[in-house]
This record gives C-alpha cells, structure tokens and sequence, in this order.
C-alpha cells in the first residue's frame, strides 16, 4: 500500500484544501492521472497520482484543509502485494486542529459514476449556502438534487463551513509576500543585465509568421523563453532547486513563465521541457497555460516543476527588470519591452529593436561569471532564430 | 365587463376599425358575400360597401400582394387568409416583400398591413386545414407575430396591429372561435409587446399560446387540486418575443413547461425553451421539458386528431414528472 499525500506545489505551500475527488476507491488510477482538486492559496489546482494502482482508500473529505504530508489516500499500487494489516490503517497524520468542517452524511451515498445529478438552480444554491451537495440525497426527477434538498441540508446545523474559494486574493497577496520575503532573506542576489539586438530575430519572426495560418502565428516572446531553455543547457548550474544547504541541479529543463492575474498577483506554472519543444509547441502550449492560469485550472505538476521563472514585462513598457528569486528557484530571468534604439553596427549607427534581459541569480549558486555567460549566451541564440 | 364570443370579438374590432379610419378595408376570400369562412364579417358588405369588404380570388399570392401595394399606397388593408395552411402560397409576398420592404428602402416605405387568418386543430377538418404554423412566421423579422387568446385580446389586439407602421400578421386559433368569455373594456389598448400571466403560481411556469392557453389553464387548475402552483404564461406575440416576462416567470418557479401546438421539433416552443438556457440556466431545478404536437399530419378521426394535439392531462403529467 502506497500513502498518497497532500503535495506540496510550491515552496510556500503549508497546507492545502480538498475541493472534491476526481476518483473514488476502487477506481483506478494512472500515474499523471488527475485524482483530486486542491485549493491552495494560489488557485485550485488538479493534482495528478504519483504512482499507477487501485484506490484502496479516500481519508481527506472535501473541504477538509490538511497540511502538506498529509495521507490522504491510500493506492494499492500495482504489482505490489497488499501487506496484511494495511487495510484500514489508521496512520493518518491529520491533526487534531485541523477544521473538519464539512457536514457528515447521515448515510453515506454509495459513489456515483461520473457527474453529481443536480439541478443547476440546486449547484447555485448548494455554492452560497457552502453546502456541500455530494453528501445529499436528490428527490428531483430521476433522484436530482433539487433546491428544496440543498436548503433542507442548509437549515440542518453545521460546523463552520469551510471558506475554501473566500479571500483567495488576499492570501495569494500573502502566499508572495511569504515567498518573496523568503528569498529576500536567505537569498543573496547579484544582478547582471545585457541589451540584446533583436533586429535579427524580429525580422525572422516577421518572415515566419508570414508562412504560418493566423491562428499558429509566434509571439516573440516564445523566442525569448526558448533561448532561455537552451541556454540553460550551457549553463545548468542556473537550472537548480535549492534543497536545505546546497543547490541540486535539475536534469530537466521546465521554464516556469510569470502569468500576471487579472485579479491581482501572479502564478508562474512550468512549461514541461522547454528545450526540446518547437517554437509552434511552445506558442500553444504558453497560450495554454496563461489561459488556464487563469482560470484557475492548473495542474499540480505546473506549480511544483519549474526550474527557472521567466518573467516579462515589456507589455507595461518596462526596460529593464530587477526580478526577485522564487525559492527554491536559484535564477530569475527578466526581459522588458522591445524597443528601438539607435546601435551601432560595424561603425555606423543605426536604429536597431532590442530587449534588455537580466539576470537575477544566487550568489550561493553561481558568481557573476557564470551569469554572463548565461546571458551572452541567450545574446547569441537570438541571432540565429532560425536555429531555435 | 361584457360576455362576447372571441367571433363577436374579432367582428367588433373589425367593425370598429372600419367605421373609424376611411383607409381602412377588409380583403380575403369570401369576406363579402359569404360573411368570412368563420362569420367575423357577416353583414360588412351590406354595411360599407363591395368598395371596403373585398371578395378576392381564390390566390393568396395576388390578394395578400394587393394588399402590400394598397399599404405602400396609404391605405390601411386588412388580409383575411381563411387559414395558415393555405397562406403558404403568399409566403413570397410575405418574406420577401412585406417583411423586407422598410430595409431595402431605407426605411423611405413602410407597409402598414394586417394579416389575419386562422390556425390549429381540434375541429375534425383534417390536415390540410389543421395545421398550426405561426412558429414558422415568428422567424422572420421585419413582422410582428401576435396569437390572441382572449376575446379581449381578440378585439384589442386587432386594433393595435392596425396602428402598427409595419406589417402584422395575427393567429387566430380557429377552436376559439365559439369560445365565451369576459371582455375587458379597462385592458385597452392591448400592448402588443408584451406577454402576460394569465394565473400567476409558485412552482412550475406553463407557458403557453394560442389555443393551448386555455389546456394549459385547465392544467393548472387540476394541478392546484394536487398542491402544485403553476404559473400560467400567455406569450401573446411570438415576435418580438417578451423574454423578460419568459424569465421572470421562471427565475420565480424554477421550472417550465412549454406547450405548442406546433410540431415538436423546430417547434417555437424549442426557441422559448433556447432562451430560457441562456437567459435561466442557474435558476432551473429540472430539466425544461415541452408539450407539442405529435410529427404527423393532423388525422382527421377525433380520437387520433385529440391524441395528436396536447392536452390537459399531457400537460399535468409533464409537470408531476419535473416535481420529482
């Protein structure tokens, strides 16, 4: 029996809340397999299974907030005998303190495959009056719950309803603030920064939007990131997590790039494997995850993987950005707004598009030098966009 | 407040429109000589003349055409179709040119032109002369849809239309002809935007038309009898279609059935069921669910021609099945 555990989907998380479970015991799961949505101070986020098995047990109801290691489930993982005795364990760190705020069923319905049956009046109602409608009973047609059975459950008394989605703002304003005052602390920043002649790869980019249909057309910033990506490869050592006293490089490459929310604060969720996506791969898959930001529908993995966070600014017309390193993150890149400039290209000045990109970065880790080499590094890549 | 037939209604205003306004005349077939297919102008030759009640021949095209030139020409017609079944042959006149008159001039013509005819079943004269089709004019725009249910409105309806600066086609369920009722001197004039509820209720919305108004109020009266309150809404005018009235009704009761004589499919009824998901989805507590027209010709035997239509107990076995 395998224990599956609140993960932890970033640095700063302590605790997270269970919105619902996408499976129920008995079913089986896949590894990367979306099991359970979770609410953290960020967002709800889908969290996939680590293992591939059969549930054997769900231990966190919905709207149970339990901290970070916490068992939630047990998985009967495949191809591992059952131990005796493990059914049913009790082993489940949940504390005492934590709210178990949601109502108990009477009875407890028997699972039902697929959607809960539910008038959308009845979904409506159940959301204001924090009901949770997986514990009722319908009496609508075809045994749907129905707006009397939600306000017949909310006239019954309970516990302090959970506040799972309320002043989401608010803690995301101190879920940074926690962060950020974290890196400032334990994190000696240098930062580097370099002007990047743009001219080449704007003109390329221009040409090769030309060849593609509307809807596949590149933004330049997928340049940016992807240059990013690959310099990472020359200079690993930026492609690190900081763990307890020393930085461990990463084998992979997953570029975290900063979304900025409409409703304030900001998710960085990792575009899995940088390096090895196509600029069209990448294109959809950064539009993908900004517009799943937000709407709130990240996955786990997205929270927890970045290597590296990639933040632009050049939307706002800044120039140059002084980013804060998001721990365990050892670099933060920051590029601003392309713009022309007047250069100078083999002694004649010219106007020319370019991009200030900086470095902010660990001194733990690295030293300046291996900055500027990183960023000399993205310099040269983006004069030859054709190879990127 | 009078007794009247919904005919006496229908004659009424037409006589009354007739002594007021000099533009105004009745055309259609047999609306001299004979009185009209369903008597609502018995006596108007004698009375104002072959000048004003106009006898046509049998050719919807030319006279509900006459009619559109007698409107461009100041006059104020008003087209009797015997009914909606043979009003097909006049559907170029109707969607080509009185409906699209004022948009291709630039709004310099208007046609202000009433069509009256009969529509429905429920008489044993068989499927040529049975069929309910006024969803079909509700599509078009550039005309106005009514289906006046009472004798108020049978008369009040009328009398709006023929203000209108733009064409009116007016469904007259045939059922309702013989029909008795109260005439509401106090309801004129008739609005004709707006639907109204006919018995207001808590849990369920009938909403409703035409002749199936009065199945859906005898519904809801046995209904009441088993504890459940339903709201009974007439539409009254099929275009413009009074969506705030649509949606008050069932943001009140969270539930509706709608009931159309048309056939099901394509019926209007599935337009009101369409509006009322995009503008009442997260205020229904079951599925809309809708009572039409079983999809074959009307039969002529009575016990078919009853099973085909909807009725009362249709109606409230509809509704106990969405009360769960």
């Amino acid at each position: 029996m395998t224990e599956f555990v609140m993960p932890t989907l970033g640095s700063d998380m302590t605790q997270g809340t269970l919105v619902e479970w996408k499976k129920k015991a008995g079913d089986r799961v896949t590894k990367g397999e979306i099991i359970a949505e979770v609410d953290t101070e960020k967002s709800a986020i889908e969290i996939e299974s680590f293992y591939t098995g059969v549930i054997h047990q769900l231990i966190t109801k919905p709207g149970e907030t339990v901290p970070v290691g916490t068992v939630m489930a047990i998985i009967q993982e495949e191809g591992k005998p059952v131990g005796p005795g493990e059914a049913g364990t009790e082993a489940t760190p949940v504390k005492e303190s934590s709210p178990s705020p949601v109502r108990e069923p009477v009875v407890s319905p028997p699972p039902k495959p697929g959607r809960l049956r539910i008038s959308p009046a009845a979904k409506q109602l159940a959301a204001e009056l924090r009901v949770d409608p997986s514990a009722l009973k319908g009496t609508g047609p075809g045994g749907a719950i129905a707006l009397e059975d939600v306000r017949a459950a909310a006239e019954t008394p309970t516990k302090e309803p959970p506040t799972v989605s309320a002043d989401r703002q608010a803690r995301m304003r101190e879920t940074i603030a926690a962060a950020m005052a974290r890196s400032k602390r334990e994190i000696p920043h240098y930062y580097l920064s370099a002007t990047i002649d743009m001219g080449r790869a704007m003109t390329w980019l221009k040409e090769e939007n030309l060849k593609r249909p509307v809807t596949d057309r590149l933004l330049y910033g997928v340049l940016l990131i992807k240059a990013v990506a690959l310099a990472l490869r020359q200079v690993p050592e930026l492609n690190a997590l900081w763990k307890e006293s020393a930085a461990v490089q990463s084998p992979d490459i997953h570029v975290g790039v900063a979304v900025s929310l409409r409703q304030g604060g900001l998710v960085a969720p990792a575009i899995h494997h940088t390096d090895k996506q196509t600029l069209g791969e990448l294109m959809m898959r950064f539009q993908d995850v900004v517009k799943r930001a937000r709407a709130g529908t990240l996955r786990s993995s997205e929270f927890s993987d970045p290597t590296i966070t990639v933040t632009s600014l050049g939307e706002q017309g800044v120039e140059t950005v002084f980013g804060v390193i998001y721990p365990p993150q050892v670099a933060l890149v920051g590029f601003g707004k392309v713009v022309e400039r007047p250069w100078v290209v083999e002694g004649q000045v010219v106007s020319r598009p370019v991009v200030t990109a900086s470095l902010s970065a660990d001194h733990r880790v690295t030293d300046g030098h291996r900055g500027g080499v990183f960023l000399s590094t993205v310099d040269r890549l983006l004069q030859e966009p054709g190879e990127l | 407040m009078t007794k009247m037939t919904y005919r006496e209604a229908v004659r009424a205003g037409l006589h009354e429109a007739l002594e007021n306004d000099p533009r105004v005349f009745l055309m259609g077939e047999d609306v001299g000589k004979y009185g009209g297919a369903y008597a609502c102008s018995k006596g108007f030759l004698e009375e104002f003349g072959p000048e004003r009640i106009r006898d046509t021949p049998l050719s919807e095209s030319s006279f509900v055409g006459a009619g559109i030139g007698a409107a461009l020409g100041g006059m104020r017609p008003i087209v009797e179709v015997m009914t909606v079944n043979f009003s097909l042959l006049a559907l170029d006149q109707i969607v080509n040119n009185a409906a699209t008159i004022r948009h291709m001039s630039g709004g310099q013509f208007s046609i202000p032109l009433v069509v009256r005819m009969a529509t429905g079943a429920g008489r044993q004269v068989a499927a040529q002369h049975s069929h309910s089709l006024e969803g079909w004019y509700a599509h078009i725009p550039g005309i106005t849809v009514l289906t006046p249910a009472t004798v108020t409105d049978a008369k009040g309806m009328l009398l709006a239309a023929l203000k209108d600066p733009d064409p009116v086609f007016i469904f007259e369920h045939a059922y309702l002809y013989p029909m008795e009722g109260e005439f509401d001197e106090g309801a004129l004039p008739v609005d004709i935007t707006r639907a109204a509820v006919r018995r207001p209720g808590k849990d369920v919305s009938l909403i409703t038309f035409g002749g199936s108004l009065w199945k859906a109020l005898q519904a809801a009266e046995a209904l009441a009898g088993e504890g459940i309150h339903a709201e009974v809404v007439d539409l009254r005018v099929l275009r413009p279609l009074d969506q705030t009235t649509i949606l008050a009704s069932v943001k009140k009761t969270h539930r509706a059935v709608v009931i159309d004589e048309g056939w099901r499919t394509g019926s209007f009824a599935a337009e009101v069921i369409a509006q009322i998901m995009e503008g009442a989805f997260y205020d229904l507590d079951s599925p809309v669910a809708r009572v039409c027209s079983v999809e074959v010709p009307i039969p002529y035997p009575k016990h078919l021609e009853d099973a085909a239509l909807p009725q009362p107990e249709k109606i409230i076995s509809t509704v106990r099945n969405l009360m769960g």
